[in-house]
């Protein structure tokens, strides 16, 4: 892939935030902030058992990394965001959160409130 | 007997009771009867006439249960691990979870800068270039001169975020305006202030913006090879950035002939083996150049003579972020955030006894108080705010009199603190002002490069007189010299290392001296910090003699009979304290 | 060159664009004072004693680092800068040891002097102080780092003039320290023993070692027979050692002293300059006629040599095979002088005075015994034959001028040139052309080779063939020669190459300080002794004749390749 020109590049940047803008209203995306102080806070295993659990359960969500938001203390961060609801952002998850915190939010469709940090507005 | 799961099965419909026979068949047919324990119950219950059942320790919800979907239900659940899906309940409440904008934490920040960070992936040049990025370096080099580009950066007032805060556009036109042919661009991502990681945090999230504002520098200076010299102890920011500039180049949006203009810029990472002098820039060029890193006299400025002898520009990581955004929005909307002289956003690594530790990004001229009350939450344990240090070991420590001054340039250095790279500690009264100061000269001590007088033998020096002072073995005399030293050091040292190493001591003098003359004159830390000025006691009047002191001191100082008030010998007594924290009487203080 | 106006302490100068404060204030007769500045070295702006203060600048700069600029305004002498320079000095000597009644450098000392200058009555700060085990691993030199200033006068020269590089910066802030690579001690590196680093540092951090009470013994004990030699640098510089102006001519005195200091001899190394000027020649000579390897080069400095040996080993061939003349002298005067005084070997204790400290080195190479012992004893620099001078309370000024002893003390102008950068050309060329040509030369004196530029070059033709030659000295100068040759871009036939700048006479061993100036001063001396001599031609030497005729037989003959020619080995960078 490359960028010729202006126009390919604006060409591309229009194709990926359609793709984008459909994945967002169909999958529901969990993200998990992997900078070094989410990593250093335990992201990797989160990130990890997140992934087992999908497979496990064979659940239909893309699971992303992203950089760091700012809220250190309350790492590890993860965002879920299912199609037409608020994004919800959880601090302090645990590895061991995770099968409870994807079943309940995406599964069970409960907001794990001892875990929330905040919702974004989607 | 250790279940691996519970099913928990409403009680009050119909079925239930039928639903729950045929579990536990279902479960004895696949010899599963010992590992899953099927449980009625009545509390389980919602405002639906059906049954509900409840897979632990997952917690699955399914509603409207019949007894021939168990087969099931066991064989994907209980057996392959899946969900039944059309079985979920699903029901959405967010109406309890507050908004991302409602939080303080963000309410009062301006995400500029790190407008990326945490939204989009890092590792992929696709989520860059979907939120607008490379943008502003296509507009750059399509359709602006590198004169234009200079003038605009200008205009914007954006100020070098790595420290002294000089005006970019600036020194690009320095640099721009040396007629050699060859030139070189620098990204300064040698961050080494203790507690701050804002470069950091950049780089891993959102490289890519550092390198198009790498490259809309370079192409405005005229220079064909850029250098990122970054510390080695950030393995995932250079992970990060490696993988950014494989993409970009891969892309074409770094390389030869970028978007067709003929403009071809190269970039090489350099990792520094961390020496925090190597945030000098001419120590960081040294460094570069393969040789001790250790600053040079200036002029000739990097500008005419810098690395390899040739006209050079370096800029720090948050500088060159804030590139692409000017060149997108454009000077005007750039400017018109910040104060007179100070634009634009800065972030700040928030750290110390502060609620809400982490990373933020604010318009200059926002209060000290606002930063630290309505986004940071506040003192920890509702304690009392005593002082915040700015800047890092190059910065100076405000008291609670300037928690209402503006965060720009000019009224920090004026205060006696700088901007800095922008680490924010925050100190409750249990912190000893002469005890930061030393903290922060220990760190300069050992960082200094041993070239000049006054940085090598003067922090020394510096030091073992703070030293000095709190073991309370100082006179006022002494105070005297750690001034001179400190003038002295400040305005002879060849680099910005040893001029501003003298900062937390001179702006700590300033604000709380008499804590100072309290450690020489009374032998008092105020604080309880230092051990040497401390003492524990028991008082005998509230020790009911339960031992618990006595079994928590490490020392074994502490004597006396059961039931009977105990002392401590104050000869074996380390003060770390211990004692006074395991106490339920409070009987023992701290004097 | 523009000029740039600028006022300093209230007076209008008025100086070159890229003059630095320092400069033009020292044309406006005012000193400011100084540690790490030296003059010949790119200035490093470490020690921080030359502040200043500058309107409109934040802090003090440096003004040895700080270029001029139009309608600066500049204060050497406010309350502030002075408290500036007192506190850095004091700072220094809070981490200096305070015992300057031992030290080489005492009365010699550029912190002491700075400390009476700039008036420290106390040092106010106190604390710890360096501790750190001094290096005397070498032959040649002592490096004391608890006196290092880390002024980084050596780094530079080591590096900027000697290209050598041998000494550099280790560890950080209050442990930052001058070592040579992995903090090996200097026996153990490719230090050339140049003695460079002595002459400019500004206190006793690096120094000779001292051989003086060696020296001493050797009077003392009645077995010896002791003769000591002089080197052509040494008669031109004593004097400065003892108080008298640069470029001093003290040969007569120099014997004298010598004399009264009981040595039983008074020879000169300028007898066995000659001598090598009549190998050294004919080798050229015969390389030049059977194909040998060309250029040749001189092979009179030990500095140059174990430079070739470190960093160009591949060009060993390149060197002549001659000895210099101290060992030249050595061996024969424990051969040749020692039969004709009715001693043997073993009797005869050789010291040499020269202005070098790697002399020292080459006198213990263990090759360096023709004579079945080591061939040179004892090698004292000119500053340690000064202390020698002293202690034996001798009046050096008011000494009388005597000869010195033959036959070995019999010499001719083109010996005593060898002291000068471009001497050992100019010795040779006279004797070549004679021989060559058969006819006398005329003008004697080779111009072209002589001076402290950086590379001298001149050509000769001699019956129909044109010798072209090279005359460099630095290393860092001879490094750039050597690097063209082997690429190809020069071509000579003869290269004469000294470690020091400006030859022998700025040798490491010099008196200190030295600069441009003493360096032209002693030169202009070396060249007025050759004008005074009866004989200029190394040939023409009788007591040269003597021994050809009575013992050598003739150049390049057996005996002397016995006794007067060496060979080299490559040794390693690091």
């Amino acid at each position: 892939m490359r960028v010729n020109s202006v126009d390919d590049l604006n060409k591309l940047k229009e194709r990926l935030q359609k793709e984008h803008q459909l994945k967002e209203q169909t999958d529901t995306i969990v993200t998990v902030g992997m900078s070094t102080c989410g990593i250093a806070a335990g992201a990797r295993k989160v990130y990890e058992a997140i992934l087992k659990e999908v497979e496990k359960r064979n659940l239909n969500i893309i699971v992303k990394k992203t950089g760091c938001i700012g809220l250190c203390e309350q790492e590890v961060l993860v965002e879920v965001a299912c199609p037409g609801r608020q994004k919800i952002l959880y601090g302090k998850v645990k590895p061991e959160d995770v099968p409870k915190l994807l079943s309940e939010h995406i599964v069970n469709g409960n907001v794990s409130a001892e875990l929330v940090v905040v919702g974004k507005a989607s | 007997m250790l279940y691996r799961n519970h099913i928990l099965i409403s009680s009050h419909t119909a079925d239930a009771a039928a639903i729950k026979e045929r579990f536990e068949r279902e479960l004895a047919a696949r010899k599963l009867s010992g590992a899953v324990k099927v449980i009625s119950s009545p509390d389980l219950i919602d405002d639906s006439e059906e049954t509900l059942v409840v897979v632990y320790p997952e917690g699955t919800f399914y509603r409207g249960v019949k007894a021939d979907d168990v087969p099931h239900i066991v064989e994907e659940h209980l057996i392959k691990g899946r969900f039944v899906k059309e079985l979920l309940r699903c029901e959405y409440d967010d109406s309890t979870v507050p908004s991302l904008d409602r939080l303080d934490f963000f309410r009062k920040q301006q995400r500029l800068v790190l407008r990326r960070c945490g939204s989009i992936d890092p590792e992929d040049i696709n989520d860059y270039i979907r939120t607008d990025g490379y943008q502003a370096l296509a507009k750059v080099l399509t359709a602006m001169t590198p004169a234009e580009v200079i003038a605009e950066v200008k205009k914007a007032g954006l100020r070098g975020r790595g420290g002294a805060g000089f005006l970019t556009g600036l020194k690009w036109e320095f640099c721009a305006r040396e007629p050699e042919k060859v030139k070189y661009l620098i990204c300064n991502a040698d961050e080494g202030d203790p507690g701050a990681f804002m470069d950091r945090s950049l780089l891993e999230g959102d490289p890519h913006s550092i390198i198009e504002g790498m490259t809309i520098a370079a192409y405005a200076i005229g220079a064909s090879q850029g250098y990122i010299y970054i510390r080695a102890e950030y393995p995932l920011a250079v992970r990060r950035l490696k993988n950014a500039i494989a993409q970009a180049e891969e892309y074409g949006l770094l390389g030869e002939n970028i978007f067709g203009s003929g403009f071809s810029f190269k970039l090489l990472i350099k990792e520094g083996a961390g020496a925090f002098v190597c945030g000098e820039e001419t120590a960081l060029m040294a460094s570069i150049e393969g040789n001790r890193g250790m600053p040079r006299p200036r002029p000739p400025f990097p500008a005419q003579k810098g690395l390899w002898g040739k006209p050079t520009n370096i800029n720090n990581v948050e500088t060159y972020s804030n590139v692409p955004l000017i060149l997108l929005k454009g000077a005007d909307f750039y400017s018109s955030i910040g104060t007179e002289k100070s634009k634009g956003t800065k972030v700040f690594a928030l750290a110390g006894r502060i609620k809400n530790t982490g990373l933020v990004e604010v318009p200059m001229g926002i209060t000290l108080r606002e930063i630290i009350e309505d986004i940071g939450g506040g003192v920890q344990d509702n304690r009392k705010f005593k002082a915040v240090q700015i800047g890092g070991p190059s910065g100076g420590c405000l008291p609670r009199s300037h928690l209402d001054l503006p965060v720009d340039y000019d009224s920090l250095s004026q205060a006696g603190a700088i901007m800095g790279s922008g680490g924010l500690v925050v100190m409750d009264e249990t912190t000893c002002i002469v005890d930061v100061a030393k903290f922060f000269l220990k760190f300069t001590t050992a960082e200094s490069c041993g070239k000049c007088v006054p940085c090598r033998e003067g922090t020394t020096r510096m030091l073992e007189i703070l030293e000095a002072i709190t073991r309370g073995q100082a006179t006022l005399h002494d105070l005297e010299v750690l001034e001179r030293l400190a003038r002295v050091c400040k305005n002879t040292a060849l680099c910005g290392l040893g001029q501003t190493a003298p900062n937390p001591v001179l702006s700590t003098l300033r604000y709380f001296r008499e804590e100072y003359e309290e450690h020489i004159l009374q032998h008092k830390c105020r604080a309880g910090v230092c051990s040497d000025l401390i003492q524990y006691q028991i008082v005998a009047e509230r020790c009911v003699g339960c031992q618990a002191c006595v079994r928590v001191c490490p020392t074994g100082a502490i004597r006396g009979e059961k039931k009977a008030p105990h002392k401590i010998e104050v000869l074996d007594c380390i003060k770390c304290g211990a004692c006074m924290e395991k106490c339920r009487f409070d009987a023992i203080i701290r004097s | 060159m523009s000029q740039v106006t600028l006022t300093i302490d209230g007076k209008e100068v008025t100086v070159e664009a890229g003059t630095t404060v320092l400069e033009a204030a020292r044309k406006a007769a005012i000193d400011i004072p100084v540690l790490c500045y030296h003059p010949e070295l790119r200035p490093e702006g470490a020690c921080r004693i030359c502040v200043v203060e500058i309107e409109g600048a934040r802090n003090l700069p440096a003004s040895c680092v700080t270029p001029v600029a139009p309608g600066m305004v500049v204060r050497t002498n406010t309350p502030a800068v002075r408290e500036a320079r007192r506190t850095n000095l004091e700072l220094l000597l809070a981490n200096h040891p305070q015992d300057c009644f031992t030290c080489e450098r005492n009365n010699n000392c550029e912190l002491q002097a700075l400390a009476r200058d700039l008036g420290i009555k106390k040092v106010e700060v106190k604390g710890v102080r360096r501790d750190l085990p001094l290096d005397k691993s070498g032959f040649s030199l002592v490096r004391d780092p608890n006196k290092c200033v880390l002024c980084g006068r050596c780094v530079r020269v080591c590096s900027e003039v000697q290209g050598v590089s041998v000494l550099d910066y280790a560890d950080r802030g209050f442990e930052a320290m001058v070592y040579p690579p992995l903090k090996r001690p200097l026996d153990q590196v490719a230090c050339v023993n140049c003695g460079q680093c002595a002459t400019v540092c500004p206190v006793g951090a690096i120094t000779e070692r001292s051989d003086v009470d060696r020296v001493w013994e050797a009077l003392a004990d009645d077995k010896n027979h002791v003769v000591i030699q002089v080197a052509p640098a040494v008669r031109v510089s004593i004097g400065e050692e003892l108080g008298m102006p640069p470029g001093s001519i003290t040969t007569g005195k120099l014997v004298a002293a010598l004399r009264r200091l009981g040595f039983h001899k008074v020879f000169d190394t300028d007898f066995t300059a000659d001598l090598t000027i009549m190998e050294e020649g004919h080798e050229l000579l015969e390389r030049l006629e059977n194909g040998g390897v060309l250029p040749m080069f001189t092979s009179c400095s030990p500095g140059w040599i174990k430079f070739i040996e470190h960093y160009h080993p591949d060009m060993l061939a390149h060197l002549s095979s001659c000895k210099s003349p101290q060992q030249m002298f050595g061996a024969l005067a424990k051969t040749y002088y020692a039969s004709k005084a009715g001693y043997s070997a073993r009797d005869i204790f050789v010291v040499s005075i020269m202005p070098c400290t790697a002399k020292k080195f080459e006198a213990a190479r263990p090759e360096m015994n023709s004579s079945g012992v080591a061939d040179v004893d004892v090698v004292l620099t000119t500053r340690e034959l000064g202390k020698m001078i002293r202690e034996a309370g001798i009046n050096f000024a008011a000494l009388p001028e005597e000869a010195f002893d033959e036959p070995l003390g019999i010499s001719t102008g083109a010996g005593v040139i060898f002291g000068a950068s471009g001497g050992v050309a100019e010795a040779a060329l006279r004797t070549i052309y004679e021989v060559v040509t058969g006819e006398e030369l005329k003008e004697l004196d080779f111009t072209a080779v002589r001076g402290l530029k950086g590379i001298k070059e001149a050509a000769v033709t001699l019956k129909g063939r044109t010798i072209r030659i090279a005359v460099t000295h630095g290393l860092k100068n001879a490094d750039n020669l050597l690097k063209k040759i082997k690429a190809g871009e020069a071509d000579y036939d003869f290269v004469e190459i000294m470690c020091c700048p400006g030859g022998c006479i700025g040798g490491g061993g010099q008196p200190i300080p030295v600069d441009r100036e003493i360096r032209e001063k002693r030169m202009s001396a070396i060249y007025a002794v050759d004008r005074g001599m009866e004989l200029r031609k190394s040939h023409l030497n009788p007591a040269v004749q003597e021994l050809y005729k009575t013992f050598l037989e003739k150049p390049l003959g057996s005996k002397s390749h016995e006794l007067l020619h060496t060979h080299y080995q490559e040794r390693s960078r690091v």
